[in-house]
């Protein structure tokens, strides 16, 4: 087991090696760097003149270092990162990027997560009682319900839910609190505030892989209830509770397992989307802010970071399912 | 996933003097016809498709149209009875008198009932050409000279938001489609010659899909799109979202054929085309391909609506379609503040064109791979 897992890691170093380099480059392919938007700002907001701006920001290439070739920057950067845990600088926040990441990534964790819970826990007993009432009526609305679960845009949900919240009930709709709760200190009050808030990011991340999670177990369920196992079981007389929930549902959630640690990133990636909607003070925004100014050093370490989390979940899950299901061979 | 396993009594055809087995295509046909929301969804992609094709037909304004005396129009009523009670077989509009709410000063249209237009059907209008070929003037629908027709309201410049609708269909649609179908192409080819030849070039593409595929794909996206150069044309910059689709979505439908490809490879009827001189590229796209041209369908039209809605948060949120042309996401950006949203509430249709198209999408791919699955076993 031990070996498996060290031949694993070993086997990801590399793929970690390249995404580092694959996420700089990608940063890097629009022309310029955030000092031509700088430079820019500066003539039209401080009045400078192109002539000025441009021996300025040239001034500031030079300090950061940006005027080096592209390799020596991303040694640089990866070699800070690896020995300090240092990811560079933000240039629009004018402090380092960890601690703009630091600082944000736990809401947008916390998000994601429990939009991820939501998702299973939901999914997974929808997924059951579909397979388990095949072709009833709530069956079918189910499955057309999962189908608009995927197919709605997160953004439009989001901008939908507010609208509704907004107009129709006559709630705070934006960011994680009313106004009068954002700077209050904690209370019982201030957190119904925050829960009131909080469940629409969840709902609207949450929606698509609770949806995938119900049509993914409804699918497996009923292969497992079609194997010869279920049905000795029940030619036992075992109640039908006992064999779906103790016999078939421990094999058929077995791709939600796996699912579990891909799924990750693409709830922080509907997060970035629906939380640059509902103006949430998460990674979303900061990172589309970065995109567009160019600060390539924020953009790039949550570009990567966002990748290394799913090639660590990938990891996660291929040892979870070697621990959870006896026949996965180690090798 | 609709439920395949059930065979209903299906009254064979009776056998012919020399009854011919029937082909997979004809199968798979059967399986699919087997689905009721896979047909809905592909009735509905297929409409789309023509939607989009004759756009300027169906869309009863030009989306250039820009009217300042028109601006937030609420979606407009079609009447078919007048003031005094009298049916009308064709249907009409009132006429809307811009007004001002004594209150909250804000601009309202009021209807004016004594005006009436009528609705035409194939009149002529405005000029365009047909397929961007033949020219001609005749729209679908419109409304006498003097009178609006309005059906889902007008944006901040005062334009039809149907034609807009209808417009923006042949940006997101049209993007997400051909960004597929090069996808697929690319996947297919580098799928087959990887799994065909394997070697350097297998391990080489095999890596970069593996590393483009450990990046979720909207922030990849996002950062790419980025740096699509703020002066290229519209177009230039549809192209490139285009191009940027293609080019990180192969990897997907490249791991599927290659895996294919290694199954058939080892096959006799593959073995046979090479005892009888057949050329590597020749076996691949003659002999093995067709096998697994299935899977490719499905695969492209899986994908078709994950890049419809990549495109409509690329373009929501700026970064993908810029604003001379018309996409579902660009028409979005007006819907962000809440003020706009409270007022018109209309403007956020454009989210429903994009979930009813993906939805449709997502009908037909599950019924096509149900259907490809079940006969390919």
């Amino acid at each position: 087991m031990l070996s498996f897992i060290l031949k694993r890691i070993a086997y990801a170093l590399p793929t970690l090696a390249l995404i580092s380099f694959f996420s700089f480059l990608v940063i890097e392919l629009p022309p310029g760097d955030y000092m031509t938007t700088l430079q820019g700002t500066l003539v039209s907001q401080s009045g400078m003149s192109p002539g000025e701006a441009r021996a300025l920001t040239n001034q500031m290439r030079e300090e950061y270092g940006l005027d080096q070739p592209f390799l020596v920057r991303y040694g640089e950067w990866i070699s800070a990162i690896v020995t300090r845990g240092d990811f560079g600088f933000s240039f629009i926040f004018r402090r380092p990027v960890g601690e703009i990441i630091w600082q944000r990534l736990g809401m947008t964790l916390l998000v994601a997560l429990c939009a991820h819970v939501i998702s299973v826990v939901i999914g997974v007993l929808i997924g059951i009682y579909s397979a388990t009432h095949r072709n009833t009526f709530l069956d079918h609305i189910f499955t057309v319900l999962a189908f608009i679960g995927f197919s709605v845009p997160n953004f439009f949900l989001a901008l939908l839910i507010m609208y509704v919240l907004a107009f129709g009930f006559g709630q705070h709709v934006g960011g994680f609190f009313s106004p009068d709760y954002v700077i209050a200190p904690w209370s019982w009050a201030r957190f119904v505030d925050f829960l009131k808030h909080f469940w629409i990011p969840v709902v609207v991340v949450g929606l698509a892989g609770t949806a995938r999670n119900m049509r993914v177990m409804r699918g497996n369920l009923l292969d497992v209830l079609n194997q010869n196992y279920v049905r000795t079981a029940r030619a036992k007389g075992l109640s039908n509770r006992l064999v779906v929930f103790k016999h078939a549902v421990r094999n058929a959630v077995q791709p939600i397992v796996m699912y579990l640690g891909v799924a990750l990133p693409f709830l922080l990636q509907g997060e970035i989307v629906t939380s640059a909607v509902l103006n949430l003070p998460t990674m979303g925004p900061v990172f589309l802010q970065s995109l567009v100014s160019q600060d390539m050093y924020l953009a790039g370490s949550f570009l990567m970071l966002l990748a290394v989390v799913l090639v660590i979940g990938n990891l996660l899950a291929d040892i979870a399912l070697v621990w959870v299901d006896p026949r996965v061979s180690y090798d | 996933m609709i439920d395949t396993t059930r065979t209903p009594s299906v009254p064979q055809p009776k056998p012919k003097a020399r009854s011919k087995s029937t082909s997979t295509l004809a199968l798979t046909w059967r399986r699919f016809r087997r689905s009721t929301l896979a047909q809905i969804g592909g009735t509905f992609v297929f409409l789309l498709l023509l939607l989009t094709l004759f756009a300027p037909f169906f869309a009863p304004y030009s989306a250039a149209e820009t009217q300042l005396g028109t601006v937030y129009v609420p979606p407009q009523r079609l009447h078919f009875v007048d003031a005094e009670g009298r049916f009308h077989p064709r249907p009409f509009t009132y006429a809307l008198v811009p007004d001002m709410d004594p209150e909250t000063w804000e601009r309202v249209y009021r209807k004016d009932t004594s005006q009436m237009y009528k609705v035409n059907f194939f009149a002529p209008g405005w000029d365009y050409k047909l397929l961007g070929l033949i020219p001609t003037n005749i729209h679908f629908l419109s409304v006498e000279e003097g009178g609006s027709l309005h059906l889902l309201g007008t944006d901040k410049m005062g334009r039809d938001l149907l034609s807009l609708i209808i417009f923006g269909a042949r940006i997101s649609v049209g993007v997400a489609v051909f960004g597929a179908l090069m996808s697929a192409f690319l996947g297919a080819v580098i799928g087959a010659a990887s799994g065909f030849y394997g070697g350097v070039f297998d391990t080489v593409t095999q890596r970069i899909g593996e590393l483009l595929l450990s990046f979720p794909t909207l922030p990849l996206f996002m950062a790419v799109s980025v740096a699509i150069p703020v002066e290229w044309p519209p177009l230039g910059v549809f192209f490139g979202i285009m191009m940027i689709f293609a080019l990180l979505g192969w990897p997907v439908l490249a791991r599927e054929v290659r895996g294919k490809v290694l199954s058939y490879r080892e096959e006799e009827f593959v073995m046979a085309a090479h005892a009888a001189g057949a050329k590597g590229p020749y076996i691949i796209f003659r002999h093995i391909l067709p096998n697994v041209i299935g899977h490719i369908i499905v695969i492209l039209t899986i994908s078709v609506p994950e890049l419809i809605l990549a495109e409509g948060a690329l373009s929501f949120l700026g970064l993908g379609i810029q604003p001379p042309l018309v996409s579902w996401g660009v028409l979005l950006r007006d819907a962000t503040t809440l003020e706009t949203l409270g007022q018109n509430p209309w403007i956020m249709l454009p989210g429903l064109a994009i979930l009813l198209t993906v939805l449709a999408f997502n009908f037909l791919g599950d019924g096509l791979r149900d259907a490809v699955d079940a006969t390919s076993r």
